[in-house]
C-alpha cells in the first residue's frame, strides 16, 4: 500500500497547486454570533434586508443570516426548529402560529401594499382604486391574470382579496387565471411576457427589472396593505434557538431606531415600507 | 439576440470589475464543490473500483442502482440532506443546515453516483486489458482495480472533471440545504436563480457567463498540465 | 480440481529425464499436472494433459494458434483451475516455488519503468528494505537501468519485455513461464531477449515456453512438447524431439503444414 500510496503522492504534489488553490482553508464562519431568520423572498428581493441588516449588525454586533422562502415555507421552517426567528406578512398564518405555540408573540412591525399591475392599454378596464371591482371584472372576462399559487403571503392575500370580492375561487376560476406556482419575479415575468395581470406588492415591483408593456393599474385600496410581523421561535419547543440573539432582532425592529431604518429605505426616491409597530 | 449580446458584456463588466462580492460567489462555488468532489472522489472511486471487481450476490442490483442514481435530481437530494439535517431531523443536533457544510454534504452525495458508475467503466476496460497479468503477478481483485484507477489516471481525472462539472452547476441541492443566504451560503448557481426570479435576466445571464468563464479556467489549467505531461512523454515516442 | 503441496521428501525419479542434465541425482520436481483438463464453456481447452516440471528444465510448448499452450501455462502457475490434479512440492527451507510469467504482450502499468518492478516486488510481499536493491539488481541485469524513470509505456516493444523480465526476475523465481514472449519482437529485440532467457535459465530457473518459432525451441529448450488440440501429444528432450520419428500429426507440424480441421 505505501507504494501506491508514494505514487499517488507525488502526483498530488504536482497537482498540489490547483488542489490548495481550490480546497483552501474554508471561510472562518462565524465565530460571531449570529441567528438565522426565515423571511419571504418578496421582502428579501425588495432589497430591504440588504439595508436594514447591516444597521442592526453594527447595533448589536449580531449577524442575521435570512432564508428567504414563500411565507407558508418560511413558517413550516420555524416549526422544524431550522429558525430562530420567523419574519413575514401573513398575519392569519402568524396567529395561527403563536396559538400552535411555536412562538409566544406577535409583533406587528411595518406595513407595504399590493398592487395590480397589467398591460398599458388595460383591456379589462382594471384601473381604478378598488380592488373588488377590480376582481369582479376579471371574473367576469377572460383577460389573463397571474397568481402565484405558493401558499406564500401574497397568494394568501390574493385570495382573501377575491373572497372579499364575493368570488369562489374553488368553485369556478376566471377564464384567464393561471397559477404559476412560483415566486413573485417568475410570475412577473410571465405577466411581462403574455401581457397579463398580476398582483405584487409594491416592493418586488419597484425592483423588477423586466416590466414589459406592464404598469401599475390598481392601487390604494385599504383593503390592499400588507402587514408584517415578526416572532420568535418558542425556544420551549426549540431549546437551542438563540431566543436571546432572536429577541434583540424582534425588539430593535419595533424600535425607533428600527422603525426609522425602515422609513429610510427608499427606492428611486420611493419609500417601500412603513413602519407600524405598536409603541 | 440583443439581451445575450448585452448579459456577454455584463459578464466582462463584472469581471474586470472585480467586484468583492462577485468573487466572494464564485469562491465559495469552487471551494463549495471541488471539497464536494474531493469526498466524493474518495467514496465513489472505492465504490467503483469494489464494484467492478466485488461478486456477490445482489451485486447486479447494486450496478444497477449506482447507475439509476446517476439521474438523481439535485433537488431529491437537497430535500433528503434537508431532512435529514434539519433541527427535527435525525442529525439535527449537528446544527449545520444552512452552512457550507451542508451544501458540501449534499453535493457529495450528488456525485458519488457519478464518479463510481464511471470509474467502474474505466476499471472494467482497464482490467479486460491487463486484469490477468496483474493476477498473475498476485494482485488481488480489489488490488488490481485500484492499480488500474492509478494506471487510468487520466480517464480519472476526467471523471472528477465531469462530477465537478454537475456539482459546480446544479442549484437545486445546495438553495434547499444552503438557504442562499447572502454574504454565506450563496453561491454562482443560486445568485443566478435569485436575480432570475427578481426579473434581472441580463444579470442573471451574466452572472452565468461568468461561472462558465470560472469553469473554463479551471480546466484549462488541468489540461495545461496534463499535456505538460504527455509531452514529456511522447519525445520518447 | 485438487492442488497438493508436498513437503521435499526422498528423491523421485522423473518422467522425462531433463536432457543434457548432470549425472547421479534425478533433478528435483516442483510442479506436476496429473489429468488436468480445463474447458472454457463449451470448448475443451485442455485435455488429459500430464506434465511434471523439474528444476532446470527449459520446456518449450509447441503446436498451432489454439493447441493450448496458452491454457497450459496459465495451469502451470495456478491462475486457472484445472480438473485433475495440480501438485506443488516444496523445496527446502519449507517454502513454494516462486512463479512468474511472462505474457506476449507485457501489461506494464503507465509508470515508470522502476515502479513497475517495485510494484511486482510489492505485491509478492518482498520486505521492504530488499526491494530496492532488487529492483536495481533487476533492472541492471536486463540493462534498463539507464531508463528507470521513464514512464514504461514510452518503452520499445523489446524494452517492454525486458522489463517484464526485469519484473519476473527480481522475484527470484524458481518457475518462469512465458507465452511467446518474442512473438511481437524484431529481430535485434529477439536475440535480447533470448539471451536474458538463457540467462535465466543458467542461473537455475526452470523456464516453460510457448513459442511458434521452432528455431527459438532448439536454440533454448532442453525438453519440447507438441500440443495439438488440448492435449500433449508428444513431450520428449530436445534432440529426440528433432531427431526421432514422431507421431504423424507432430511430424506434419514439423514439416509446417497443419490440416486445417
Amino acid at each position: 500500500m505505501d507504494l501506491m500510496l508514494r505514487a499517488i503522492r507525488r502526483w498530488a504534489l504536482c497537482h498540489g497547486a490547483l488542489l490548495a488553490a481550490l480546497v483552501v482553508a474554508a471561510p472562518a464562519w462565524s465565530q460571531d454570533k449570529h441567528i438565522v431568520m426565515a423571511s419571504t423572498t418578496s421582502t428579501e428581493q425588495s432589497g430591504l434586508f440588504g439595508h436594514l441588516l447591516p444597521v442592526f449588525k453594527q447595533a448589536t454586533g449580531i449577524d442575521v443570516r435570512v432564508v428567504a422562502v414563500g411565507t407558508g415555507q418560511a413558517l413550516d421552517m420555524a416549526r422544524r426548529g431550522d429558525a430562530d426567528v420567523v419574519f413575514v406578512h401573513d398575519t392569519a398564518a402568524e396567529e395561527k402560529f403563536v396559538a400552535e405555540g411555536f412562538s409566544t408573540k406577535r409583533m406587528p412591525v411595518m406595513y407595504n401594499d399590493f398592487v395590480v399591475v397589467g398591460p398599458a392599454s388595460d383591456p379589462a378596464r382594471l384601473k381604478g382604486n378598488d380592488i373588488a371591482a377590480a376582481l369582479a371584472k376579471v371574473n367576469a372576462g377572460d383577460a389573463p391574470f397571474i397568481s402565484r399559487g405558493d401558499k406564500s403571503g401574497t397568494h394568501a392575500a390574493e385570495l382573501r382579496l377575491w373572497q372579499a370580492a364575493g368570488i369562489d375561487l374553488a368553485k369556478a376560476k376566471p377564464a384567464g387565471y393561471k397559477e404559476c406556482g412560483c415566486g413573485m419575479g417568475p410570475a412577473l415575468n410571465m405577466g411581462s411576457s403574455m401581457n397579463a395581470y398580476v398582483l405584487t406588492d409594491r416592493g418586488t415591483w419597484l425592483s423588477f427589472k423586466n416590466r414589459g408593456d406592464l404598469t401599475i393599474l390598481v392601487e390604494g385600496d385599504k383593503r390592499l396593505f400588507n402587514q408584517y410581523g415578526v416572532m420568535v421561535v418558542n425556544p420551549a419547543r426549540f431549546p437551542h434557538v438563540k431566543s436571546a440573539l432572536a429577541q434583540q432582532f424582534a425588539d430593535w425592529v419595533v424600535s425607533a431606531a428600527g422603525q426609522q431604518a425602515i422609513a429610510d429605505y427608499k427606492i428611486n426616491g420611493q419609500q417601500l415600507f412603513f413602519p407600524n409597530a405598536e409603541r | 439576440m440583443n439581451s445575450i449580446a448585452d448579459s456577454l458584456l455584463l459578464a466582462a463588466q463584472l469581471i474586470s470589475r472585480a467586484d468583492a462580492d462577485l468573487w466572494r460567489i464564485v469562491g465559495l462555488s469552487l471551494r463549495v464543490s471541488a471539497t464536494a468532489c474531493a469526498i466524493g472522489a474518495a467514496a465513489g472511486l472505492c465504490l467503483g473500483a469494489w464494484l467492478a471487481v466485488a461478486r456477490f450476490r445482489g451485486h447486479g442490483v447494486a450496478v444497477w442502482l449506482v447507475n439509476s442514481l446517476l439521474a438523481l435530481p439535485s433537488v431529491v437530494v437537497g430535500l433528503l440532506v434537508y431532512l435529514l439535517l434539519s433541527r427535527s431531523g435525525p442529525l439535527g443536533d449537528l446544527g449545520i443546515l444552512f452552512t457550507p457544510t451542508a451544501m458540501v454534504i449534499a453535493q457529495s452525495l450528488l456525485v458519488v453516483p457519478l464518479i463510481a458508475a464511471l470509474s467502474r467503466r474505466l476499471v472494467i476496460e482497464a482490467l479486460r486489458d491487463g486484469g490477468d497479468q496483474l493476477r498473475s503477478l498476485g494482485a488481488g481483485p480489489f488490488t488490481s482495480a485500484l492499480l488500474m484507477l492509478l494506471h487510468e489516471r487520466f480517464g480519472v481525472l476526467t471523471v472528477l472533471l465531469t462530477a465537478f462539472g454537475r456539482a459546480v452547476s446544479e442549484v437545486g441541492a445546495v438553495m434547499i440545504v444552503g438557504g442562499n443566504i447572502d454574504g454565506f451560503t450563496r453561491v454562482m448557481t443560486t445568485a443566478i436563480a435569485l436575480e432570475t426570479s427578481k426579473g434581472d435576466l441580463p444579470l442573471a445571464l451574466g452572472l452565468g457567463f461568468v461561472l462558465l468563464a470560472v469553469v473554463g479556467v479551471v480546466n484549462g489549467v488541468i489540461v495545461l498540465m496534463q499535456s505538460r505531461t504527455s509531452l514529456e512523454r511522447e519525445a520518447y515516442v | 480440481m485438487s492442488s497438493a503441496v508436498f513437503p521435499l521428501g526422498p528423491a523421485q525419479a522423473s518422467d522425462a529425464p531433463a536432457g543434457g542434465r548432470g549425472t547421479g541425482t534425478p533433478p528435483q520436481r516442483l510442479v506436476q499436472l496429473i489429468h488436468a483438463s480445463v474447458h472454457f464453456g463449451s470448448v475443451q481447452a485442455l485435455r488429459d494433459v500430464s506434465v511434471t516440471l523439474h528444476r532446470g528444465d527449459r520446456l518449450a510448448l509447441v503446436g498451432a494458434n489454439g493447441s493450448g499452450k496458452t491454457t497450459l501455462l496459465r495451469v502451470l502457475h495456478g491462475l486457472v483451475p484445472s480438473d485433475g490434479q495440480r501438485m506443488v512440492y516444496l523445496l527446502p527451507g519449507d517454502r513454494a516455488p516462486v512463479t512468474a510469467m511472462l505474457f506476449q504482450r507485457p501489461f506494464l502499468l503507465s509508470l515508470s519503468v522502476r515502479f513497475n518492478v517495485m510494484l511486482g516486488l510489492w505485491l509478492h510481499g518482498v520486505p521492504r528494505a530488499q526491494r530496492a536493491p532488487r529492483c536495481q539488481r533487476a533492472l541492471r541485469r536486463v540493462g534498463l537501468e539507464g531508463v528507470a524513470a521513464r514512464s514504461a509505456r514510452t518503452l520499445s516493444g523489446g524494452q517492454q519485455q525486458r522489463l517484464a523480465l526485469a519484473r519476473a526476475w527480481a522475484l527470484e523465481p524458481d518457475i518462469l513461464l512465458l507465452d511467446e514472449p518474442t512473438a511481437n519482437l524484431d529481430p535485434s529485440a529477439k536475440r535480447e531477449v533470448e539471451r536474458l532467457i538463457d540467462a535465466l535459465a543458467a542461473d537455475g530457473v526452470t523456464v516453460v515456453m510457448s513459442t511458434h518459432n521452432l528455431g527459438q525451441a532448439k536454440r533454448l529448450a532442453t525438453r519440447v512438447a507438441y500440443l495439438e488440440a488440448g492435449r500433449v501429444v508428444v513431450d520428449l528432450p530436445v534432440d529426440r524431439f528433432f531427431n526421432d520419428a514422431l507421431p504423424a500429426e507432430a511430424a506434419l507440424f514439423l514439416k509446417g503444414e497443419l490440416p486445417w480441421t
